[in-house]
Formats: C-alpha cells, sequence, structure tokens
C-alpha cells in the first residue's frame, strides 16, 4: 500500500462533498480563465501597439477629423519616416451584429507603416490600382466566407449610402496579437465620394499613423508635431500608439478592474469552501491521526497526508476547470457579436496563473488543518468526540 | 526476568482551567520482561494515564519512566514517535483501525515506517493475520468484520512490527463475552507462545485473571502491592 493510495482513499471518504469541492474548484477556475482571457485579450491590443508608431489626432477627442493637408507637414518633421491615416467609417455589413473594424485608409501607405499586417505584392498591387477595392483580415474571410474578387457591401451609417467593395488583397497577422479583423479601403473613394454628397466632409482624415526612425525621440516628435498645429483651427495631439490605444481601453477600466478584481475574488471564495472541506475531514479524522502518530507517524507524514489530499482535490478540480475553459472560451466567443474582439484565446499566462492558483488554494487550504492536526497531542486526540 | 518497565516516582496532573487535577501520585512501578500484567480500579484511579506514560504517547509532570533500559521521559516528541513505532504495539479498546484501509493494509501500516520491501511486507502481515485467525479475511474492510475480528486485526497490526512491549487499554471493553474470551485467550497465547510482554489496563475481573500479575489503582495509587 502506498501513501498516495492513502490519500485518495480519504480523499474519496465523503464522496460527495469531495465531488462538489473539486466541483466549485472547477467553476471558479473555468470563471477565472474566462475574466482573465478576457482581461488579457483586452490588455494585448496594447501590448501588441508598435513602439515606432505615433498617432496624431484631433486635440479635443478622437471623434473630431483632422485636416488631410496635414499629411505633408507632419512628414517633414525630422525623425519621421513615413505618415498614413486612417478614418473611421463604420456602416453594417450584412447584419449590425457583424462588428469589425472597417476603416478607410491611404492604400499607398498603410501597408509600409502596418508591416504586421502581411500581404503579398500582387495583392498589394491590384489593392492600389483600384479605387472601390478593399483588403480584409484573413480572420473575417474565414468567418464569412469571402474570396477575393467578391464584391462585400456596406451600408453606410456615418458616410449614408450604400458602399461597394471589391476584395483585391486578404492580410495575415504576423503574430497571433495582430488584429486580423479589419477591412481597409481607400480613402481617396470615400472622399471623391462624399465631394458630390457631402461637400462639407471632404478632405478630412479621422488620425495620422506616424512611423518614426527612433522610438526613443517618440516624445520629442510628439511634440514638434504638435507644435506644428498650435492655435490652429483643429490642434493636434500626438502620443505612441500604445498611449493612444491604452486611452480606449482605459474608457472600459472601471469594467477591467472589476473583472480582474472578481477573478481573484473567485479564487478566494473557493480557497474557503476547500479549506472548510479539509479542516471538516481533519476534525473528522482526529482519533485516526493520533493513530498515526501513536504508531510512530510523524510531523512529515502527517502533514504529507493532509497537504496531498488537499493538492489533489485542487489539482483535480483545477485540471478539469482548465481543460473545460478551452471549449467554453470558444463558445463564449462564437456567442458574442463576430470581431467584438480581434482575437480571443488563452493565454499561456492565463493557464500558468489558474493552475498556480489551483496549486496555491490547495496548499493554503491545509494550512490550518495541518496545524490543528499537529498541535493536537495523542491523548486529547483519544480523547476527541466529533 | 529482568525489568522491562521502571516507573520511578511519576506524578502526573492535567490543568482543566486554571484547576490543576493530580492523577497520579509518586508511583512507582516495574514491569518484567514476558510478563503479562493487568491493570486494575475504577473510573479516574489513573489507569490509562499510566499506560499512557509506559507507552510514551504522554508525558510524567515528575519522575522517570525506563522501558528497556531508554528513558522515554525525556525524548524529544519525534524521537518518541521513532521510539513507539519500533517498541511498543497499541491495542485500542475501540479498535482505532482506519476504516478506508482493508485489514492487510491497516496492519500493514507500521511497516511502512520500516525499511522493508513489498514483499517483506506482504510476508509479515499475512504471517501475523495467520496467526490471530484473519488469514481469510485479509481484504475486508472493518465495516465488514465483527468487533472480535476488528480487535483480532488491531492486535495484528499491534505485534506485526515485532515489538517489545504490548500496551492494551481496555481490549475487550467493547466485546460480547465470547469475543472478549478469544481476545484474551489471543493476548495470552502472544505472552507464552511469542514471549510479549503485555501491560493491559482493564475493569474486566476475568479479563484480568488470564494475567501474571494484577496490579490495583486507586486515586492514583498502586495499592495491595
Amino acid at each position: 500500500m502506498k501513501v498516495f493510495k492513502l490519500i485518495f482513499k480519504n480523499a474519496l471518504r465523503h464522496k460527495l462533498r469531495t465531488f462538489l469541492t473539486i466541483l466549485g474548484i472547477m467553476i471558479a477556475v473555468i470563471a477565472f480563465g474566462v475574466l482573465r482571457t478576457v482581461v488579457t485579450i483586452w490588455d494585448s491590443s496594447v501590448d501588441a501597439a508598435s513602439a515606432n508608431r505615433l498617432i496624431t489626432r484631433q486635440s479635443v477627442s478622437f471623434i473630431f477629423p483632422l485636416p488631410y493637408a496635414y499629411k505633408e507637414k507632419i512628414k517633414s518633421v525630422p525623425g519621421v519616416q513615413d505618415v498614413s491615416f486612417a478614418n473611421w467609417f463604420g456602416g453594417v455589413y450584412k447584419d449590425k451584429n457583424n462588428f469589425f473594424a472597417r476603416l478607410a485608409v491611404d492604400a499607398e501607405t498603410i501597408f509600409d507603416v502596418m508591416p504586421e499586417f502581411l500581404i503579398t505584392p500582387e495583392e498589394l498591387e491590384a489593392f492600389k490600382k483600384e479605387r472601390n477595392s478593399c483588403v480584409i483580415g484573413a480572420d473575417i474571410a474565414k468567418q464569412y466566407n469571402i474570396k477575393l474578387g467578391d464584391v462585400m457591401t456596406l451600408e453606410g451609417d456615418i458616410y449614408p449610402g450604400r458602399w461597394d467593395f471589391i476584395v483585391r488583397g486578404i492580410y495575415r497577422p504576423q503574430n497571433k496579437n495582430t488584429d486580423d479583423t479589419q477591412m481597409l479601403f481607400h480613402w481617396q473613394y470615400v472622399d471623391e465620394r462624399m465631394k458630390i454628397e457631402s461637400p462639407a466632409r471632404t478632405g478630412l482624415v479621422g488620425w495620422y499613423i506616424v512611423e518614426i526612425k527612433d522610438p526613443n525621440k517618440s516624445a520629442a516628435i510628439s511634440n514638434q508635431i504638435d507644435a506644428l498645429f498650435k492655435n490652429s483651427s483643429a490642434e493636434t495631439k500626438t502620443e505612441t500608439e500604445k498611449a493612444f490605444t491604452q486611452g480606449f481601453v482605459a474608457a472600459s477600466s472601471a469594467i477591467i478592474t472589476a473583472m480582474n478584481l472578481m477573478s481573484f475574488v473567485i479564487i478566494g471564495i473557493i480557497m474557503l469552501v476547500l479549506a472548510n472541506t479539509m479542516v471538516m475531514a481533519a476534525r473528522e479524522r482526529t482519533r485516526e491521526y493520533a493513530v498515526f502518530k501513536t504508531l510512530g507517524f510523524s510531523t512529515f507524514h502527517l502533514t504529507g497526508l493532509i497537504l496531498g489530499e488537499s493538492l489533489l482535490i485542487s489539482i483535480l478540480g483545477g485540471g478539469i476547470g482548465i481543460a473545460l475553459t478551452y471549449p467554453i472560451v470558444a463558445g463564449f466567443e462564437q456567442a458574442m457579436p463576430k470581431g467584438f474582439f480581434p482575437f480571443f484565446y488563452i493565454e499561456p499566462i492565463t493557464t500558468i496563473m489558474a493552475l498556480s492558483a489551483a496549486i496555491l488554494i490547495g496548499i493554503i487550504a491545509a494550512v490550518f488543518p495541518i496545524h490543528r492536526t499537529l498541535k493536537t497531542k495523542i491523548v486529547e486526540g483519544f480523547r476527541f468526540v466529533g | 526476568m529482568s525489568e522491562l518497565i521502571q516507573v520511578q516516582n511519576v506524578s502526573k496532573s492535567y490543568w482543566r482551567d486554571s484547576f490543576e487535577i493530580p492523577v497520579l501520585n509518586n508511583l512507582s512501578l516495574s514491569v518484567k520482561q514476558g510478563e503479562f500484567m493487568a491493570l486494575m480500579g475504577p473510573s479516574g484511579s489513573g489507569k490509562t494515564t499510566l499506560l499512557n506514560l509506559i507507552a510514551g504517547i504522554d508525558k510524567p509532570s515528575s519522575g522517570k519512566v525506563f522501558v528497556s533500559g531508554t528513558e522515554i521521559s525525556n525524548l524529544g516528541e519525534s524521537s518518541l514517535a521513532k521510539w513507539r513505532a519500533n517498541n511498543i504495539g497499541f491495542i485500542f479498546q475501540f479498535y482505532n483501525l482506519i476504516p478506508v484501509l482493508t485489514a492487510f493494509e491497516n496492519v500493514e501500516l507500521p511497516l511502512l515506517l520500516t525499511k522493508l520491501s513489498k514483499e517483506e511486507r506482504k510476508k509479515h502481515v499475512e504471517n501475523v493475520l495467520n496467526i490471530v485467525g484473519l488469514g481469510n479475511h485479509m481484504q475486508h474492510y472493518p465495516k465488514q468484520l465483527s468487533g472480535g475480528q476488528e480487535q483480532r486485526v488491531a492486535i495484528a497490526r499491534a505485534v506485526v512490527t515485532d515489538p517489545v512491549l504490548l500496551v492494551a487499554d481496555e481490549p475487550t471493553g467493547d466485546l460480547d463475552r465470547n469475543s472478549a474470551t478469544e481476545i484474551l485467550t489471543l493476548l495470552e497465547r502472544l505472552n507464552k507462545e511469542f514471549n510479549k510482554t503485555i501491560v493491559m489496563v482493564t475493569h474486566d475481573p476475568h479479563a484480568a485473571e488470564r494475567a501474571s500479575v494484577v496490579r490495583h489503582l486507586e486515586k492514583g495509587d498502586l495499592v495491595g502491592a
């Protein structure tokens, strides 16, 4: 008979109690995993930001546009490598639940400043040549079964009317943090149509994407760019892409903080549940532990028995929970509006954290029963009536 | 016969809140090698306390306890645990078997602390379970055994490491007459056939009759010595 067999038998002594505890740990780990996944995915958009890109936007708010004429002025600033721009188009593709970014961009430069969007030279050339063409991310192509040459029709809201775009390119993400759920088309195409339909809204872009040579000079270059447009009708605010993205995320920071907090509260609650189980188990076995001590079993053995049982339950619950988190996260992604998150996957750190939390729960939950068992004298143990 | 146990001027008190409750008063006792001693006395006379001191599961407030020449009253917890594993076999009134382990596994428990191989352990366990007449019940769990059978498993567990001393606290206290007789016969056999020194606490005069020496305790003192 091995000691592990005894640990296993002890854990299964109250099958229903052990099952419910494992179930509780499992659910907590799943909740922890899903919440952490949402939080890390949210944060990863910030992490994915390039260090050598600045974003220049309207100083009052991101929603106000900037003149197209700023492009050349920004390009003239020392240290600036290249400048591109984009404009939020909005619109609806087939169904309003089909959410993904639809951007009017500078077709000539956008793929120069966004090298993480991988596109073949042939497709890029075809895109540049055709004004009413578009490039879409591989994920969009997969989700909606779109092939090269297909026509994507958008129902405009910010830019009213029906907009048809021929798909001339499908870009692939450079890595898993790269957003491959964007639809990019010619800003010039949109602008020309606006000249006819709404002349007051022409010559305006949403934000500039500024590629710089030396990321260490980002602050100085940002200041120089903003100085160019000081006291103009459209003052600018230039910041690193990371800071710009953080600004977006910050808008949801209260929710993220709450989710972060919740994920750890769940772990805390389940720790108390397991601790309660272990305390009850140790209390019920007070006489048995006195027998073990009488037979010569040491502090080390008793600690091993209790800690082993606690870890067995917590790791079993944690392991099953982690295994189930993957299909649940996949299901969660399916249930959300398409493209709500550009990418949605469980980060290895989330799995590591969940497993670490399960192990930590097992250890902490065993501390009190171990302490109680070790300090109980043999004669007191035999007198104990549970 | 040489003396296996020497209890020298032992006193023991317990504390309940701020009240000191004396249990043993400057008591001295010796037990010879191969002796079967019964300790009798009314409840609260200190029989079990004395047994616990001899077995090294409790410590005297003052005085000394020697077993096989070792002063166990000044050993630390860890040394005492090792000493118990090597020298003492315990038999309890309520058997105190581990309910999730089979008879075989319960008897094997003390051997897990030795360096014996799995095969050697198996041989030892089967041997003692055959001696106590439970060779056919090795894979039974305690709840599948009668009280008498449970106590025989407990005796097998007590002797499996071949200890020099067996201590039994009311070993027949929870058994019917027939089972009690079987257990006492077994203890007698262990004493005579296997030369085990036994110290047994009992209320039962019939049980005491099986012992070679009977000592009486009253209010913490040996009487009629």
